[in-house]
C-alpha cells in the first residue's frame, strides 16, 4: 500500500493517506474521464493496464532476480494462443475462462522453465542473447505452425475467439441501462483488468517480502555468495522464470479475450523491449515505479498518434513525420534523458525485501531505510 | 576430543598448476583452527574445495561422522559448514537486516504456496526469521545499522556483517577467510573478541589469516600451508619454532 501513496511525487511521502486516496480514486475514475473523450480512449487504457501485467511480471525476472530477459513477450505469446486454441471456433474448443486462464498460465510457466533450463549458467549480454532468441523461435513457430498440420493458422492469426464470459455474463456487450443510455464494455474490461492488475501486485509484493525474493536478490547481486550462504541457484532461477512467465501468460490470455483475435506479428522483438523499457524507464525493481512507466509508455505513443498527424497538417499542411516514427523517436529520447537524468528510473528502488516493523512495532524507531 | 572435520588427501589442480598436494588435516569440536602460509599457499584454494566451489581430483572430506558431497555448495551449508569471502561479498542492495535474513535461507522451509496465500506459519516463520536476523546483527554489535543499505556500511562493519549472514546459516563450522584483512588494530581486537565469543558459544572455527600475532594468538591449532602442502599442524607454540614454517615465511638463509 505504501507504494501507492508513493507514486505521487513529493506529496506521497508528506501525507501518504491522502496521496493513497487520490491514486485509488485515479485508477477507478480514469476509464470514466476517459471515455468522455472518446472510447478509444479507454481502449487504450485498457491495453495500458495489460502492460502492466507485463512490466510487473518482467519486473520479477530482471528486476527482482537480475536476468536478463529479451524474449519475454513469448510468454504472452504462449497465453493468448492458448486461449485462442481452447476457446475459438479454430479448434471449435470454447472453454471457459477459469479454466483456459489458468492453463494459459501454466503452459507459460513451462516455456519459463523450458527457456530457464539452458541458461541457468549464462548471464549478462549471453543471457540476454539466449532470451532474445527464444522470443524469436516462439514467434517463428506460431508463424510456421499451420502446415503440415495447421495449429497456429500462421501468418493469418486466429480470428472470432471468445470474449471474457464471467459466469455467464458477456463482458463485451453494452449494457443498457435505459433506452437511450448503455455501459461500454470498454469499461468492463478495464476493471476486470484492473482486479488482475491489483491482485498480480499483491502477489508480487508478496514474493518480494519473503524467503524467495530474497534469495532472487541475493543471487542478482552476488550469485557466488549466494550460494556460500545455502541458495539452490538452479530452483531459485527457474522459479524466478516460471514465475515471471506466468504473470505474461495470463495477461496473454486476456489479451486475446479483449482483441478477439492474434496473430504472431503482436509479438514480435520490439515488443519485449518495449516492456523491458517501460520496467527500465519506471524504476527496475520498484513495482509502483514499473506501474507508472507502463502507464506513461503505453500512453505517449498514443497521444502521439492522435494529435501528431492534425498538429503536422495544421503547421506545416502535410505530415512530415509518421506517428510510428514518432513512437520510436520519443522511446528512444525518452530513456536517453533516464539513463542521463535518473540513471536508476523514474522511481528508483525503494524496495524492501524484509518488514523490519514486524520486530520493531510500527514506525518503530530506525524502520526507515538508510540508503 | 571429536573430530568435526577432517579432510583426507585433497588434491586440487588447475591446469598444470598443483595448488593442494595430498592436504589431510582434522578439526576438532569446538576449537579455533588457524590455517596459515604465504600468499598462493593454497589456503583459498582449500576454503573452496571445502565450501563446494571447486571439486577436488581426489580426496574426501568427513563432517560429523559423515562424507561430504561435491560440487553442490548448498548442500554443504545445509550440513552445518558456513564461510565468509576474503574480498567481502555482501548483497550490496540489501539492507544490513535484509543481507542476514537472507542467511537464513536453508533454516527456513516457506514454499511458493505459502507465501502466495501467506499462510499463518509462513507469516509466523517471517517474523521469526526477522527476530533472529536483528539478534545476530546484535551479536555482531552493527544492530544500529539494520537498515542501512549494506553497501553504504563502513569496510569493518562489512566484514562483521558478513560474519552474522554466516552465523545465520546456523552453522558446527564457520570458515572464516582472512577476517581481519584491511583492519586497523582496535578493529582487529574487536574481531578478536568476536571470534572467541562464537566459539564459546559452540561454533568450530576455521580462520585463515596473514595476522601472524592473531592466529598464534587465537588458535588452539595451527596448520601451515606451503606450496600446497600441510608442512605442520600443531599448537601456536611448536609451529612458530618449527624450521621449516620459518623458511617458508622468511626463506632459507633464515633456517
Amino acid at each position: 500500500m505504501e507504494e501507492l501513496a508513493r507514486i505521487v511525487p513529493y506529496f506521497g511521502t508528506h501525507n501518504p493517506k491522502a496521496a493513497r486516496s487520490i491514486v485509488i480514486a485515479i485508477m477507478l475514475l480514469a476509464p470514466i474521464a476517459a471515455l468522455g473523450v472518446g472510447p478509444a480512449w479507454v481502449r487504450i487504457l485498457d491495453f495500458a493496464l495489460l502492460y502492466v501485467m507485463l512490466a510487473v511480471g518482467l519486473n520479477l525476472v530482471v528486476g527482482f532476480a537480475g536476468l536478463l530477459d529479451l524474449g519475454y513477450i513469448a510468454f504472452y505469446a504462449v497465453g493468448a494462443y492458448t486461449w485462442a486454441f481452447l476457446a475459438s471456433p479454430h479448434f471449435g474448443v470454447h472453454l471457459p475462462f477459469w479454466v483456459v486462464l489458468p492453463l494459459g498460465a501454466g503452459f507459460a510457466a513451462l516455456a519459463g522453465v523450458i527457456l530457464g533450463f539452458p541458461v541457468l549458467r549464462l548471464r549478462g549480454d549471453y543471457l540476454a542473447i539466449v532470451t532474445l532468441g527464444f522470443g524469436e523461435i516462439v514467434r517463428i513457430f506460431m508463424n510456421n505452425l499451420n502446415h503440415p498440420i495447421n495449429i497456429t493458422n500462421g501468418p493469418q492469426g486466429i480470428n472470432m475467439l471468445d470474449t471474457l464470459h464471467i459466469f455467464g455474463w458477456d463482458i463485451s456487450k453494452r449494457v443498457a441501462i435505459t433506452d437511450d443510455f448503455s455501459i461500454n464494455p470498454l469499461l468492463f474490461y478495464y476493471y476486470v483488468f484492473l482486479g488482475f492488475v491489483v491482485l498480480s501486485v499483491i502477489l508480487v509484493k508478496r514474493m518480494q517480502v519473503s524467503r524467495i525474493g530474497r534469495a532472487w536478490a541475493a543471487i542478482r547481486d552476488d550469485d557466488l555468495a549466494a550460494k556460500a550462504v545455502g541458495i539452490n541457484l538452479r530452483n531459485c532461477k527457474l522459479l524466478a522464470f516460471a514465475m515471471g512467465a506466468t504473470f505474461g501468460g495470463v495477461a496473454g490470455g486476456l489479451f486475446g479475450a479483449f482483441q478477439g483475435f492474434v496473430s504472431p506479428e503482436s509479438f514480435s522483438l520490439m515488443e519485449s523491449i518495449i516492456v523491458l523499457a517501460m520496467v527500465v524507464f519506471g524504476g527496475m525493481g520498484n513495482i509502483g515505479g514499473v506501474i507508472v512507466g507502463a502507464l506513461i509508455l503505453s500512453w505517449l505513443p498514443e497521444v502521439l498518434r492522435s494529435y501528431a498527424v492534425p498538429m503536422q497538417t495544421a503547421v506545416f499542411g502535410h505530415v512530415l513525420l509518421d506517428p510510428e516514427i514518432l513512437r520510436m523517436l520519443v522511446y528512444a529520447l525518452a530513456l536517453i534523458f533516464m539513463m542521463l537524468l535518473r540513471p536508476a528510473g523514474l522511481m528508483p528502488a525503494h524496495s524492501r525485501y524484509s518488514k523490519p516493523e514486524l520486530v520493531l512495532g510500527k514506525g518503530g524507531k530506525g524502520a526507515e531505510v538508510q540508503a | 576430543m571429536i573430530k568435526l572435520l577432517e579432510a583426507r588427501g585433497i588434491h586440487k589442480r588447475f591446469g598444470g598448476l598443483q595448488a593442494l598436494t595430498d592436504v589431510s588435516l582434522s578439526i576438532n569440536k569446538g576449537e579455533i583452527y588457524g590455517l596459515i602460509g604465504p600468499n598462493g599457499a593454497g589456503k583459498t584454494t582449500f576454503f573452496n574445495v571445502l565450501s563446494g566451489a571447486y571439486t577436488p581430483e581426489s580426496g574426501e572430506f568427513v563432517f560429523s561422522g559423515s562424507e561430504l558431497p561435491y560440487g553442490e555448495p548448498h548442500k554443504i551449508v545445509q550440513r552445518g559448514i558456513a564461510r565468509t569471502f576474503q574480498n567481502i561479498r555482501l548483497f550490496r542492495e540489501l539492507t544490513a537486516l535484509e543481507n542476514v535474513m537472507v542467511g537464513h535461507h536453508t533454516r527456513s522451509t516457506a514454499g511458493l504456496f505459502g507465501i502466495l496465500l501467506q499462510r499463518k506459519h509462513v507469516r509466523e516463520e517471517e517474523r521469526l526469521v526477522t527476530e533472529r536476523a536483528f539478534e545476530l546483527l546484535r551479536y555482531v554489535g552493527i544492530e544500529r545499522f539494520a537498515n542501512t543499505v549494506s553497501k553504504n556500511l563502513s569496510y569493518g562493519d562489512q566484514r562483521r556483517l558478513e560474519i552474522a549472514r554466516a552465523l545465520a546459516t546456523e552453522p558446527q563450522l564457520l570458515a572464516l577467510d582472512e577476517p581481519a584483512a584491511g583492519m586497523n588494530a582496535t578493529e582487529t581486537s574487536h574481531l578478536r573478541t568476536l571470534i572467541e565469543t562464537i566459539r564459546h558459544d559452540g561454533v568450530t572455527v576455521l580462520l585463515i589469516e596473514h595476522d601472524v600475532k592473531l592466529v598464534m594468538g587465537l588458535c588452539d591449532r595451527v596448520a601451515v600451508l606451503d606450496f600446497g602442502k600441510k608442512i605442520v599442524e600443531d599448537v601456536p607454540a611448536i609451529v612458530q619454532k618449527n624450521a621449516a614454517v620459518i623458511e617458508a615465511y622468511l626463506g632459507g638463509a633464515h633456517a
